[in-house]
Order: structure tokens, then sequence, then C-alpha cells
């Protein structure tokens, strides 16, 4: 190799960057100040919690603002991301949303432990709380076919929309592009709003019952995919105002509608699971 | 840096393990006077060598080293997102340090749960903020890991050098890959767990508080669905390096290349499927433990394959004894035993009465601390002359090998009796009965810790002299690419790719 330096190949090799160390460190940081919240302490009598946290939260998200915003350079003006580099962030983007369904399998994993097992005479004390069958006694669960399916129509129709957005943006119909993501981006604020107002008028809470924790800690972390999915469809949409994406390259779109799919399926899921099944119109589980 | 991480920690969680032998050496409380400490001592031991030691070596360390060169690859897929996978480790390892020097169960510093963290011990045991630390500290770990996965799977799949099919990798690679796939599988999982005991902790919600309806038993399912396939995420890299020193002294291509890389994705594949003979005596149904029984005892198949293959591997080659050679053949013969010990404990009643006994103290260590272990001692005295282009004189690896082998054994084999005889683990105390035996593994631990001194005045050789490593030191059976590059590579190796005609591996 007499010419060591000369790059023959298409692999993009990045500048060295700040923000892996920031994001560490902003992590940390919120990290101490989410404990110090929640635990209420104090160093040298301040109680410096919710401060700590703040200022974590906003240096991981300007991470991801700056971090993020290097790559998009990198793609459209230094045209680092050739074909194969295209394929990594492909690759990444898949292997990401599978550890993401693997996060899920643990809600549903404690969601199916807690009901089907109710009525399991040996775990006693399980037993006496739940009255032996699901949802547990004393519980007022939504009905399925009010809210829940408004929203579940919601998100599929959503589901279409980022889909028109994407044939238009792939017929280089920028007009098409910008409404279906317009109208992707209302209905997922449209959902986000039918789910606050649900969780407003639930009968139970997060606290003090099994059926609170799983019904919202499984649709709370749903919810908050389809924010952070809603927020990276707008990014987008302003994007294409900008006149981003080709009909060749379009990686950053094209994530958008993966991650919007995968939240749509997780949805239909805890419908299914928790809506449905259990409550008192599915198969619920009781003494046998 | 992963390496030098590692090693630090290695220090801290060798320090707890002695401050631990210490005080078992002699029966009565001498160190620990309040004995809670002690149980902080072995949680903290336990989540640093597993989090903070082993995975940031073999995975960080040499695998982020070494999977590019092996493919003749200029650098990881995304290098960025390699950056912030290190830089969460001194995030997360600082967390879990705060989290020994505050309260955690009532009036005692820590968290003393051990590194599974079961509630009720996690939920109502220990209401301070040390266990708050400790989890807060594992979605950092388990986040860096993810990334990292993510980074390895695809720079495998992606960045293999023209001609170099997947069946022509070599076999560290395909290690990495099948580590990388369970990493991204099991660690989200964990997150979950730790998720809900955190709002169990804070938020009053019951997921495993069975007097509103939640399951402790959940907690262990969903603990260990994360928790074995980290035991081969922790020893699958391990198989890879020996595979290559073995190879390389034997100046032999490895014995059944592809049975060899097939039998780590089937242990990677079955170790998904075998969580819960963690839990055999959590009360599960019968019908469920005879499943767990035999299931466990089909990954004995793949490694047996892999043992032999090694073993058939040296079989008329022709061995040079060298220092990394040493390690790997003392990986091979001590992970053997563990793995044996292994086999015995998959059978539900056995296992029922040696549960939570030294007798399981003694098989994972067997292939943890004397495997993964000595499979990441290997490594460095293989690969150190191609990483720092110095020369670590072989009578110290070769010394440090045999104080640590005998100090190993000394330490960890007595435990195999002192458990069979029904010593329980996690105590600090222990009737006189028990006495010698613990006397016996203390000395093998001062042993053991004594060869680290050995390990580091090796670098303090390599480095003080003024002799430098050729490209390829072990001569011409080391085959793989890394050995065609100068020691240390310069930045960016293979600014011209390779391209890989003949039998790769």
């Amino acid at each position: 190799m007499a010419d060591a330096h000369a790059k023959n190949h298409d692999y993009h090799i990045v500048d060295p960057s700040p923000w892996p160390f920031i994001g560490s460190l902003s992590a940390f940081v919120m990290a101490v100040g989410a404990i110090m919240s929640m635990k209420a302490l104090a160093i040298g009598g301040l109680k410096a919690g919710p401060v700590l946290l703040g200022l974590g939260l906003i240096g991981v998200l300007y991470t991801m603002l700056a971090w993020w915003t290097d790559v998009i350079k990198e793609a459209q003006e230094k045209g680092n991301h050739t074909r194969v580099v295209q394929m990594h962030h492909r690759y990444g983007m898949i292997m990401f949303i599978a550890s993401e369904v693997m996060f899920f399998v643990a809600w549903f994993w404690a969601f199916f432990d807690s009901s089907i097992y109710a009525h399991e005479a040996q775990a006693f004390l399980r037993f006496e709380f739940t009255g032996g069958h699901w949802p547990p006694k004393g519980i007022e669960v939504f009905d399925p076919w009010h809210l829940p399916l408004i929203n579940t129509l919601i998100l599929l129709t959503s589901g279409t929309t980022v889909t028109w957005a994407h044939h238009a943006l792939l017929h280089n119909d920028r007009q098409g592009l910008k409404q279906g993501l317009l109208l992707t981006v209302l209905l997922g604020a449209l959902f986000t709003c039918v789910q606050g107002y649900e969780y407003a008028h639930a009968s139970f809470s997060f606290g003090g019952n099994i059926y609170g924790a799983t019904f919202f800690m499984a649709t709370g972390f749903h919810g908050f995919h389809v924010l952070i999915g809603t927020i990276f469809l707008l990014v987008c949409l302003l994007r294409a105002n900008r006149g981003d994406f080709t009909p060749q390259q379009h990686l950053g779109f094209e994530f958008a509608a993966w991650y919007w799919h995968f939240v749509d399926v997780v949805w239909l899921f805890l419908f299914v699971s928790i809506y449905l099944w259990g409550s008192h119109w599915g198969a619920a589980v009781g003494a046998h | 840096m992963y390496l030098i991480f590692a090693i630090f920690a290695g220090l801290l969680g060798g320090f707890l393990s002695i401050m631990m032998r210490l005080e078992l050496q002699e029966p009565g409380l001498q160190y620990f006077t309040n004995p809670q400490t002690y149980n902080v001592f072995v949680t903290g031991h336990g989540l640093i060598m597993v989090f903070f030691v082993v995975m940031p070596a073999v995975i960080g360390g040499y695998g982020n080293w070494f999977v590019p060169l092996m493919i003749g690859a200029p650098d990881m897929a995304f290098p960025r997102m390699n950056n912030i996978s290190f830089w969460l480790l001194p995030a997360s390892l600082s967390l879990l340090l705060i989290s020994l020097f505050v309260e955690g169960a009532p009036g005692s510093n820590g968290f003393g749960g051990g590194w599974t963290v079961y509630p009720p011990l996690s939920t109502m045991g220990h209401p301070g903020p040390a266990l708050d630390f400790g989890i807060l500290s594992l979605h950092l770990a388990g986040a860096s890991s993810i990334l990292g996965a993510i980074n390895f799977i695809t720079t495998i799949l992606n960045m293999r050098a023209p001609g170099m099919t997947m069946h022509k990798m070599p076999l560290f690679a395909w290690a990495l890959l099948v580590t990388a796939f369970l990493l991204l599988l099991s660690l989200p999982v964990l997150a979950g767990a730790i998720t809900m005991l955190l709002t169990d902790r804070n938020f009053g919600t019951s997921f495993f508080d069975p007097t509103n309806g939640g399951d402790p038993i959940l907690y262990q399912h969903l603990f260990w669905f994360f928790g074995h396939p980290e035991v081969y995420i922790m020893i699958l890299p391990g198989f890879g390096i020996v595979s290559h020193i073995i190879s390389t002294f034997s100046k032999k291509p490895i014995f059944g290349y592809l049975g060899m890389a097939y039998a780590m994705v089937a242990i990677g594949a079955v170790g998904f499927i075998v969580w819960a003979h963690h839990m055999y005596t959590a009360g599960l149904a019968l019908n469920t433990q005879r499943y767990f029984v035999f299931a466990t005892m089909v990954i004995a198949v793949p490694t047996g394959v892999k043992i032999f293959s090694w073993i058939a591997t040296m079989w008329g080659g022709s061995i040079r004894f060298s220092a990394a050679m040493h390690w790997a053949v003392g990986f091979i013969f001590l992970f053997t035993v563990g793995g044996v010990t292994g086999v015995v404990l998959s059978n539900a009643g056995l296992d029922r009465n040696l549960h939570n006994t030294y007798y399981v103290v003694a098989h994972f260590h067997y292939v943890l601390s004397l495997g993964a272990v000595f499979s990441i001692f290997a490594a460095w005295y293989y690969w150190f002359p191609k990483m720092y282009g110095r020369i670590i004189p072989e009578w110290i690896g070769k010394l440090h090998f045999w104080v640590a082998f005998i100090g190993a054994n000394v330490l960890f084999f007595p435990m195999h009796f002192t458990g069979l005889a029904g010593m329980p683990r996690h105590y600090v105390d222990y009737p006189e009965a028990f006495a010698g035996w613990n006397r016996i593994s203390s000395y093998g631990s001062y042993l053991f810790a004594f060869g680290l001194l050995i390990f580091f005045y090796g670098i303090y050789k390599a480095f003080s002299s003024s002799v430098r490593a050729v490209d390829s030191p072990w001569g011409e059976g080391a085959t793989t690419l890394e050995w065609s590059l100068s020691s240390p590579p310069p930045y960016h190796q293979f600014e011209t790719l390779p391209r890989i005609t003949g039998d790769a591996h």
C-alpha cells in the first residue's frame, strides 16, 4: 500500500464527533436527576432532582438533534451515503425495530402471565386479589368497540396515508408527498388525543392493581412510541417542505414509515389481546 | 479504550471478590461487621464482572478491534455509534458505583440482593435509592450493548471483503455475529423487566406484588429470558478466540469449520429456550421442568462438537506451546469441567438439592471466570503484538498462566465439595464443618490475584523494551487477515479492500 491514505472503497469513514460523549454524559445526568426526583433526594440541602433531570433531558434531545443533523448533512451535501452505506442504515434500522419488538415482548409477557394464570389456585394471594378471573374483580374496563376501535381505525388509516405519501414520493409527486405526510401526522396526533381522553376517563389507575399496571405500561409505552413516530414523520414533513428526499434516496422518510408500521402492528396486538380478549367481551379467563 | 476500561473494572470486581474470600477464609465475622455489606459486595462483584469486565473486553475490546480486521473492512459500519457504546459504559459504571455508597436496605448502603435482583427483596427489601441507581446503570449498559450489537450485525453482514462469503468468514466473526443477535433480542426484555421493577418501586405498580394481583415469578422469567442468553453472550466470543489460537499454534486449519460455526448458531438459538432451568425451585409445573431439563441437555451437543473439534484440530498438528496456546488449552479443560457440572445441574431433581449451593458457584465460575476470563487472557497474549506492536516475553505469559491456572483451580474446585456438602451461597458466615475447604479456596484466590501482578509486569516489560513486533509473529499458522497488516495496524486499514479467493478461514 504505497498510497496509504487514498480511499478506494465506498464505505463512509466518519469524522470525529463530540455527540457520543455529550449524549452519554447527558444520559448520566438524566439518570441521576430521575432518581433524585423519584426519591426526593437532596445534595447539600438542595433538591436538585428535577433540575438535573431537565438538564439531562435537554442534553439528550439536543444530542439527537445535532447528531442527526450531521447525518443529514453528510447524506445531502457531502454525498457520503453511497449505496453500501445506505444498506448499512437499512440493516441498522431493521435491527433497531427488532430490539423494540423484544422490548414490547416484555409488556405482553407481563400481561399474559397475569391474565392467563389469574385462576391458578396455588398463587393464592393473586387469586384472592383477582377473584380467579380476568379482568380482576372490581375492574371496570373499556368497551373495546368504543374508543379503542376508533383508534384502531385511525391508526390503520394513517398506515395507508403514509403509504400514499411514499408512492407519491416515488413518482416525484411532491404535492402528494406533503399531503400524505400531513394527514399521517394529523391522524397520529388525533390518536394521541383520543388515547389521552381515554386515559383521563379510566376507572383504574397505574398503581395498586395489576390490571392498571399491565394496561398502562403496555399502552403507555405504545403511546410514547406513537409520539416518537409522529415527531419522526413531522420532521419528514418539514424536510419535504424544504425540498429534501428524492425518488432515489429518501432513507429518512423510509425509516419513519417503517417505524410507523411497527407502531401500527403493535397496536393491533394490543387491541386484540388487552382491549378485546382481556375484556368481558373476549374469552376472559374465569375460574374453572 | 474498551480494554483499559475492562482492566480497570476487573480490578474493582476482583477487589470485591478478594474481600469476600478474606471474610470466608475463617468461620465467623472478621471484616464485614455489617453482614449486609457482604451481600452488597457479592452483588457488585457479579454485576461488575458481567457487564463491565467480560462484555466490554470480549465484545467491545476484541470484537471492535478484530472483527473489521478479520473480515477485511476499514472500520465498523457505524463508528460514531460505536463511540457512544463506549461512552455509555463509564456513565453506567459510575451509576453502579454511586449505588454502592447510597442507602439500600434500611440502615445500610448498597444493594445486596444478588445480580439477579429478584423481587420482593428488590422491591420491598431495599427502599433506599441504591437499587434505583443500579437499575438505571443497567439501562445504560443495555443501551450501549444493543447499539453495539446492531453495529456488529451490520458490519459482519455488509462489510466483508469481496470474495469473503459467510462460509469463509473467520470463526471469531461468526462468534460475534451470534453474540450480537443474542444481545439484540435478549437485552430489551431485561430492560422491560427492570423498568417494571422501577415502577413497582417508585410508582406503586404491582407487576411483582401478589397482594395486588402481580407475580414475583414473572420477574424471574423475564430476567432469565435475558440472563441465559447472557451466559452465551459472554462465552461465545471466547469460543471464537480459542478456535483461532488453537488453529494458529497447531498449524492446521480448524477441524470441522462449518460444524464449528453452526454449533455456535445452535448454542445461540437453543440458548433462548432454556431459561427456566434457573428456576427449578421456584414452583414451576413438573411438565415445564421436564421440558427445560431436556432442552438444556440438548445444548451439550453443539458444545461437545466444539470441544471435540478443538481437540481434533490439535490432533496431528505441529503444536507450538506458546503463552496464548497455554491459555487456550487451559480454557478447553476448564470450560469442559464447567460444562459437565452444567449438565449435572440441568437435572431438575439434582438441582433441587444443589440450588443456591457452592456447587452452582463452582459451576458458573468454571465457565465464566475460568472460561470467559481465560479466553480474554488467551486473546491478550495472542493479539497483543498486533494491537500494540510490542512483545510480551513468552515466559511471562506462561508463568501467568500456571499461577492463574493453579490459583483458579485451588479457588474453585473445592467449592464443588462445599456445595455438595450443602453450603449455601450468599452467606457471610458458615459452620466450622466447612472451614477446611473454604480456607483452601481463599488461598487459591490470593494466588490468582498474584497472577495479575505478573500480568501487569508483562505489560510493563512490553512497553519498556525496544523490541517491536513483526507483522505476523506467530508464523505461517496464523492465516486470518489481521496478520497481513502491520503491527499495530494503520488507523484505517484496508484503504484498498483485500480480495479473498482461496480458503479464507
